[in-house]
Parts: C-alpha cells; structure tokens; sequence
C-alpha cells in the first residue's frame, strides 16, 4: 500500500521538477529549484537584528509572518549595491524554515532537463562551488543552480573556518 | 502491515487521552468517598461507569492487562452497587481503587511513549477478588456465582428485580417442539429466551449451551426446548408470547409448583439470570451527594491544541490588521465621520473577538490543585501526619500553556510543605497548633498577574539555618543582619542548596527547588517566599496571565524602534548633566535617590546608528530584572502599546537581551528587549 502511495508522490512531484527560477546577481546567473521557491515580492523596509552576521540583513513583516532576509551579494562575497526597484525578495522554504533571498533581480522559470545539468567542476580554492550543485545549460547561457540547503546551513562551518 | 498502523494511531490518541481523563476523575472520586468515608450511588455509578469503559475500550485495544483488572475492579463495585447496606473497610478497597489507577496510568504512559504495556495487573486482580471474597463473607453472602476470570467474556446475568418476593409469580415449564426443517434451532431458542426475559425473573432452560454448541440443535430437534421459568404475568399471555414463535411445531405449557427434576439441577449448579444492566437501582432515591464532574461531560469537547494555536495567531493578525487600516496614513488629516464611527464599531468587536479566543484557551486550575490531594494523602499516611489540604480559588482561569508548567512545580512545593515544614504530631501539640496539619493551596487574579500561594502552618524557615548552610557554601558574602528575609529565603531556591541532614524518599537533595524556579522562570512567572519561624512559611508565585500579549513601552533607537515590557519598567526620565558619571573601568553609571545604577546604552550594544548619542539629549529608562536594576539609554519614547509578541525564526541565532519581536500598526517591526538578558551582560 504504501509503495504506490510514494509512486504516486513521485509522478506528483515530477511536475515541479526540472523547472528552476533563475535571477542574477552581479555578472551571474544563477537558479533555484522552484520547488523550494514560496513567492517573490518586492523589496521592502527590513528591520535590523543585532548581533548577525553581514549577509543577514534583519528580518521582513510578510503578511504577519516574520522572515529574515538574507543578502545573497554579500553571501557570495560581492559588493554590496544598493537597492533598487528592480530588487526581489525570493522567499524560499526549506524544512519548514521560510527565509527570504535578497537578489538583483529576477529573469524567468526555465525548463532544465537532468541531461542538461553537469556537476560542478572541483575547483579547491573557490568557496562557490560547495552551494553549486550544478551547471546548467540553457541554450548560449550557462546557469549556476544553487543548492538551498547549503546556502543556509553553512554557517557552522564558516564561523569554524574563520575562528581556525 | 504498515498501514494498520496508519489506522492505529488516531484511536490509539484517543484512548489514550480518554484512559487518562477518566483515571484523574476516578482518582477524584475516590479520594472525595475515602474522605466522607461513604459511597454514595451516584459515586458508585460513576465509578462503575468508568471501570466498564475502559474495560471495554483497553479490550478493543488490546490491553488485555489493563481490560482484567478493570473488570475485577468493575465486579467489586458491582458487588457493592447491588448490596447497599454492605460494611465496607474504605481504607483498602480505594488502596486497592488507587493501586490499580496507578497500575493504570503506569501502563497507558507506557503506551504513549511506544513501549509495550507489558506490566502485571495479577497481583492486583488477585488482591481484588480475595478483598471481594472477603467482603461477601463478612456479610453473610454465600458466594453463588462462580465468576471464572479466564473467559474474558463472561455472560454474567443479573436480576433486575432484586427483591426475592415470590408471592404473584407462578413457575412454567414449557417444551417447544420447532418444524422440521426449519435450521438453527438454537438461535430460535436463544431468541426465545430473549423475548421471554421481560416477562420472567428466574429462567432456565435445557440445551444450557444453546449458542455456542452446535450438538443444541440436536437435542432440541429431538426432545425439544426445556424452559423452566417464573413470571407474574398469568398464563394467557405467557402462552401468547410462547405461541407467537415462528416455526413453531408444538407447545407444551405447564404451570407448576415446583421446576422438574433436570431444571433444578441447573438451578443448583449456575444460576442464570436475565440481564438488564442498564436499570438504575429503584429502591435508593434518596439524596446523594452530588459529584459534580458527571454533569460537566456532555458540554465538553476536546479541541486539538495545534488548531486553537492557529486561532489564536489569526485572530492577533486580524488585531494589527484593523489597527493598520483604521490608523492607516493616508487617512491622516481628512474629516471622515461615518469611517470613523465604522472603525470604532469594528475595533469594538475585534477587541472582543479577541478577548474570547484568548479565553478558550484558559482553563480552570482546579484539576491541578485536585491532582495535589492524591499527594497529599500519600504522604501524610506514609509520614504519619494528619494533613488537611484547603483549596481557595479553584475556579481562577489560567492560560494551558501555564497549567502544564505549574503542576510539577506545585507538587514539589506541596511535598517540601509536608515533609519539611509540617511537624509531627506530637510537636505540633507541644506549640499549642491544632493536631491536624494544613496546608492550603489559593489561585487569585491581581491586575495582570495569575497568584498561585502554597501556605502551610509548620515550623517556617529558619532564617539563620539557610545563612548558616549559603555561608558554608559559600554563596553569601554580607553579614546575617544586613540581609532581609526575602533575600535569605531566596537562597532556597538556587540549586544544590538544601538544610536538610540526610536525604529523604521526598527531598532532602537540594534539586527540588531549582527545578521549580526553572519551570516558573520558563513562563514568565516569579517566587517569592515568606515565612515566620514556628508559624509556617507562604510560598507565592506569580505568573503573567497571558503570554502571547504584553503591554511595552514603544522607544526609538536610531532608526530602529524597540519594545520594552513594561512590567521591566520602574521609571523613566531625562537625566541631568551632572548625574551621568565614570568609574575608573569606563562603565557609566547614574546616581538616582542616593543609589547607584549602571547605564546600558542600546545603541552600543546592538551597534546601531544614531545621532543621539550624549546623554542628555536621549532618555534613560530604569529597568529592573528579578535581582537588580539599571538604567537603558535610548534615544526618545515614542508610547505604550499593547502588543503581540512573536517569536523570532529560529533560523536567526538569538542574540542576548532580544526576547522575541512585534509587529507595530503601521506594519513595522520591533524587537522586544529582553531585560534580563540585558542586564547579564
């Protein structure tokens, strides 16, 4: 009984997979399972929280619900930009938790098939690579689709590796 | 199969929920009948009541353990219902009432955490039945009925006419011959049996095993339906009854004196009777005292608390909601009469939306204080003392959440009472208090704060004992004179700390009270102790009534706003130039009456910009935590708000001093400040 439950789950799931929302910061584009992805809103006043680390900018009123916000610029290290109106807040939820990504803006939900995807090339040095988990090629354009998980849970091991 | 289990889980929650309610009224009962040493028969239904339900439900479930005691216990209250002039030794039938509710509740936590209910309710059954034995003895009751406690569904008839008066009964024997052919000539004659029941009291028939046994069919097809009964109906109707019988051959209808030889024997052997348990007692229509949990049940329905959760975080947004629309900006300034008279009407009724749903999730505290009489009466039997618990204020309403918290920590107070502070009962003559012991137990509502008081008249607290145990543990360094009692007797409460010599089965270990200023701290609440050496000790703890909503102090800080609660909030003022002073580390502090207070300044702290950064352009508000006090700088007061805290994502890290945060009326948010943590930095 309960193999065709998950059989059925699977087929469910299957109209969800493949499809990523792609945005870009900076010079690159990257993508995101749309799976994770709850909604995009503009951006809006965000009330700082002390004692967080810079990539955290505070946290947004959604409609009664708190979020915090997290600036994927200074996740990945860039510069910080100011902010526009063409800047989005894409709130993903992962394991229950809703966190909102602050990107330059938004481009399109495209259709990437698994064969289209290649894993990341193993470059030690660039700390990228470990919230890559593919590559993907949609026609002349090269998209880096980012793995969530890893985006949040890092901390840990960035706070190890400073304090080391 | 993994997906019976799937169907398990629902019934398995329900069970065990009703399994528990109905062991804490039962308890309940028990323990009120033990007092007034006397059963009454509403207490007796009730409690029979109870035993035959989870009985039954424990049997469904499978809990076979559980099912066989319950029915011991069902079968002596039974006993018990249908003799009411029986003398009974109260203290070990509800010994035996209470073991068997622990047994109980033992197994079903058992059950609750996936462990298998695998204890032994033998010993208990056994007691049961002898005490039952023992019971029928001394009353002169030959025991007639052979109740074999291997088959679990023992068919027990019963006499619903209990009074054996044999004036107008008349004894038949009937012979029922059924047509050839018919079939299933024992569920016809069962059927029989079953019709006739109304009409008769004392029955017996040949084939006996009429359902089980399929050799019945025989028998009966050869020598037809012996039934041998008693009835004050007159014969006519009798032989309508027995003539109305489908299939039927040939009727032989006697009236006799005496039953024939074969259906005496079945008399002698096992008396059955008719069943009818659904039939209250006649003969006692006396007053009984009243037990009140019977009436409540009906008007009662358990809600899952995830969903009154829900509610209740909707209804707070519909709040902050309506205050956003009503006190929108764009409204500011233009004349809007009908609006306005619209927007008070509604505030009206979301503020009374409100005030209900936050109710439902109150509940009375009497089901805790009720639970501490249990304890109360083990302890005093096992300690020798002779204790009285008064309860005042039972109907005071707290919120859930804090009833959960509260009840540990009561127990533990209770049994620090009695153990340390009640004095036996010589001594307690020797002072002149009266011999029995009392402890009471009082929930009172004060502004916006639940009281819950344990006062006890025993010995006290001996001021000097508690300094002299804190010196040797090197918790004090002021002299004994320089510190009030509310000070010393606060010592009690820090972990380890204990006056006692040996350690008991109780306490004694110095852990008690920690615990339970942890479990108070957790909801918010506060202790305070008093107490006069040879008079006894008041133990208070106050609790904030609700815990969703605070009422704060809205201040600004740079472009940030904060909250403060302002239960945290002694005072505040601008300070003056001169009074703002250094110490040699750099740490700022402010005189104030002649006392010195530290200055946080927040926006240090929490690194934020501002421009108000000298003193005496910003405000300094006094706060104080439960030990000591200091002042906060901020930048300016913006106004007092009643607002709804919400906790932050637990993906952010919680800095120190933040307790959670709000959403104001215009959609902003602010952080809650969480003095305490403040001031341990």
């Amino acid at each position: 009984m309960a193999e065709i439950l998950d059989e059925v789950m699977e087929t469910a799931e299957d109209t969800q997979k493949g499809k990523f929302l792609t945005f870009s910061v900076g010079k690159e584009a990257y993508g995101i399972e749309i799976k994770f992805v709850t909604e995009i809103i503009g951006i809006q006043d965000i009330t700082e929280v002390p004692e967080l680390p810079d990539y955290v900018k505070g946290i947004i009123n959604l409609r009664g619900k708190i979020i915090p916000v997290i600036d994927v610029r200074l996740r990945f290290k860039k510069e910080p930009k100011q902010y526009n109106d063409r800047t989005c807040i894409v709130v993903i939820n992962i394991k229950e938790t809703s966190v909102g990504l602050i990107v330059d803006n938004v481009a399109e939900v495209i259709n990437i098939e698994d064969s289209n995807i290649v894993p990341p090339p193993q470059i030690k040095a660039g700390f990228h690579n470990r919230y890559v988990r593919g590559i993907g090629k949609v026609g002349n354009e090269v998209k880096l689709l980012l793995d969530c998980d890893k985006l949040l849970n890092d901390d840990e091991l960035d706070k190890i590796a400073d304090i080391v | 199969m993994s997906g019976d289990e799937i169907i398990r889980e629902p019934m398995l929650e329900i069970y065990i929920f009703e399994a528990t309610q109905l062991m804490e009224q039962l308890e309940e009962i028990s323990i009120e009948c033990e007092k007034n040493k006397e059963i009454g028969t509403e207490a007796i239904n009730e409690i029979f009541r109870v035993m035959h339900t989870i009985k039954s439900s424990s049997a469904m479930m499978m809990f076979n353990n559980i099912a066989v005691l319950a029915h011991s216990l069902e079968d002596l209250f039974y006993y018990i219902r249908e003799n009411d002039a029986v003398n009974i030794d109260f203290e070990k039938l509800f010994d035996l009432v209470l073991f068997g509710i622990d047994f109980i509740k033992g197994e079903v936590s058992k059950i609750e955490n996936n462990n298998n209910a695998d204890g032994s309710s033998e010993s208990l059954v056994k007691k049961s039945t002898s005490l039952l034995k023992d019971m029928k003895e001394t009353n002169g009751v030959i025991i007639k009925n052979d109740l074999s406690e291997k088959r679990e569904d023992t068919k027990y008839y019963i006499s619903s006419y209990g009074n054996s008066s044999n004036e107008n009964k008349q004894k038949y024997v009937a012979r029922i011959f059924y047509e050839d052919g018919c079939e299933m000539e024992n569920v016809r004659a069962y059927t029989v049996i079953h019709n006739l029941k109304d009409i008769v009291s004392e029955m017996y028939h040949i084939p006996e095993d009429i359902i089980e046994s399929n050799d019945s069919v025989e028998l009966i097809r050869k020598n037809g339906f012996l039934i041998g009964f008693s009835t004050t109906a007159i014969k006519e109707k009798v032989e309508e009854e027995l003539n109305g019988i489908v299939f039927l051959r040939e009727l032989e209808l006697q009236q006799v004196d005496e039953f024939p030889q074969e259906l005496k024997a079945l008399k002698a052997k096992t008396k059955i009777v008719l069943e009818d348990p659904e039939e209250p007692m006649e003969s006692n229509k006396e007053e009984v005292p009243h037990i009140n949990k019977s009436g409540k049940q009906q008007s009662i329905i358990s809600v899952n608390i995830s969903k009154l959760d829900m509610l209740l975080d909707l209804v707070g947004e519909i709040v902050i909601s309506e205050a956003m629309v009503t006190k929108n900006p764009d409204l500011e300034g233009l004349q809007l009469d009908d609006f306005n008279k619209a927007a008070r009407q509604l505030r009206k009724l979301t503020n009374e939306l409100q005030d209900i749903v936050m109710s439902i999730r109150m509940v009375p505290v009497s089901m805790t204080f009720h639970k501490m009489n249990r304890i109360v009466r083990d302890m005093s039997k096992k300690q020798n003392k002779d204790v009285e618990l008064e309860i005042i204020g039972e109907e005071t309403e707290v919120d859930k959440n804090i009833i959960d918290h509260i009840s540990d920590p009561l127990m533990h107070l209770v049994r620090n009472s009695l153990d340390h502070g009640l004095e036996e009962e010589g001594e307690r003559l020797a002072s002149d208090k009266p011999k029995v012991g009392k402890i009471t137990l009082e929930a009172k509502n004060a502004g916006g704060d639940v009281f819950i008081i344990v006062r006890d008249d025993g010995r006290g607290l001996d001021r000097k004992k508690i300094y002299d145990k804190a010196k040797l543990q090197g918790l004090v360094n002021k002299p004994l004179e320089e510190l009030t009692d509310k000070e010393i007797f606060a010592y009690i409460l820090l972990p380890g700390f204990s006056t006692n010599d040996s350690v008991t089965e109780y306490s004694g270990r110095g852990v008690g009270m920690d615990v339970v200023k942890k479990n108070i701290d957790s909801i918010g609440g506060t202790i305070s102790i008093e107490s006069e050496i040879g008079q006894g000790s008041t133990i208070s703890i106050k609790i904030p009534l609700t815990l969703a909503i605070i009422d704060g102090l809205e201040v600004a800080v740079g472009m940030s706003k904060y909250t403060i609660p302002i239960t945290s909030i002694r005072e505040s003022f601008k300070p003056k130039e001169n009074e703002v002073i250094a110490d040699s580390e750099g740490n700022e502090m402010i005189m104030i009456r002649g006392e010195a207070y530290l200055i946080y300044r927040l926006h240090q702290i929490f690194n934020i910009n501002t421009k108000v950064t000298t003193s005496t352009d910003g405000i300094m508000v006094m706060v104080e935590d439960n030990t000591k006090a200091a002042c906060l700088f901020v930048d300016s007061l913006i106004g007092e708000q009643q607002v709804v805290v919400k906790a932050i994502p637990t993906y952010i890290k919680k800095a120190k001093g933040i307790a959670g945060c709000t959403i104001l009326g215009d959609g902003n948010i602010s952080l809650i400040i969480d003095v305490n943590g403040i001031l341990d930095r």
